[in-house]
């Protein structure tokens, strides 16, 4: 329950955070990706915002033995630029940048405008779920330790 | 001339754009420090479309959907101005789809999360999606203004 909670208030701040910065409009996206007509630099400051904040929260985590929820934290890929890692972010490079639409924005935009914003959501989830089907190891975040997360002492927590 | 229009032009926001961000950085951190999760939509999304194995993953797009749906119902939502055919909008998706599922990341994943924490991998996916995104935009819909 606890970890459904924190993972919606997350999904409530990300989607609040797109939504006013503006970036669920494709228009600014695409304005800011186009240097040579009407420059829009204000996705710039959008990262320029959200980075210092998910570095600090990164940084806190390392002196936590787990997670608020009691999970133990996964370990993540760090290294390993693989082939797949290069092309994928290309062809999403290029998927973006004649749209204007990245999987946040899209989904942030959806209940505003869902037509035409359904249809490239569709594709798109059409397109991750074939990389799903295809790909036996997934090149994806860190897995979810399932080990970790049921430790026993946590088990025996719960099951109190 | 241009192969695709140029959108509407869009004013340079500032302070919506930094609070904007500060939120984004904060849901990261939040997600990471509460249940050691990465903020990355393309593979929260990816979770969505097999059975549901991680109900976290449905109740952070909950709260991703809430905020639109909210603003739409006050009235207050930001204009979403689409200016991509049907076509474009479809293959546009689908590319975005398959690329961040091969990459395993996106602009939230690899972008925020992974550069914070200057993780290689995310670097080069950013820097490599970034600049590919500005070529194209340049030659689609830059060239004609030049």
């Amino acid at each position: 329950m606890k970890q459904l909670f924190i993972a919606f208030v997350s999904g409530c701040l990300f989607g609040a955070g797109l939504l006013i910065s503006r970036m669920s409009d494709p228009a600014k996206v695409l304005n800011f990706l186009n240097i040579a007509a009407q420059w829009d630099p204000s996705l710039a400051l959008v990262i320029a915002g959200a980075l210092p904040l998910a570095a600090a929260g990164y940084a806190i985590a390392r002196s936590m033995p787990r997670a608020l929820d009691g999970s133990y934290f996964p370990s993540l890929p760090r290294g390993g630029i693989s082939p797949r890692l290069v092309l994928g972010a290309l062809i999403f490079g290029v998927g973006w940048s004649l749209v204007g639409f990245c999987p946040g924005p899209a989904l942030v935009a959806l209940p505003v405008q869902p037509e035409p914003v359904a249809f490239f959501v569709l594709a798109m989830l059409l397109g991750l779920w074939m990389v799903r089907l295809f790909s036996t190891k997934p090149d994806h975040q860190a897995p979810p330790s399932d080990i970790a997360r049921r430790d026993p002492e946590t088990s025996a927590q719960k099951s109190r | 001339m241009m192969l695709l229009p140029l959108p509407i032009p869009t004013a340079f926001t500032p302070l919506l754009a930094i609070c904007g961000g500060l939120l984004i950085g904060a849901a990261s951190a939040l997600l990471w420090i509460g249940i050691g999760r990465i903020a990355g939509v393309s593979g929260i999304a990816s979770g969505l479309i097999r059975p549901f194995e991680q109900p976290w993953q449905l109740a952070f797009t909950a709260g991703l959907l809430l905020p639109g749906l909210l603003a739409r119902i006050l009235g207050i939502a930001p204009h979403v101005y689409v200016t991509t055919s049907f076509g474009l909008l479809i293959g546009g998706g689908f590319l975005v789809g398959i690329g961040s599922g091969l990459a395993g990341g996106c602009t939230s994943g690899h972008g925020i999360c992974g550069m914070s924490r200057l993780s290689p991998r995310s670097l080069v996916a950013t820097f490599s999606f970034l600049g590919i995104a500005f070529v194209v935009v340049f030659l689609t819909r830059g060239l004609g203004v030049l």
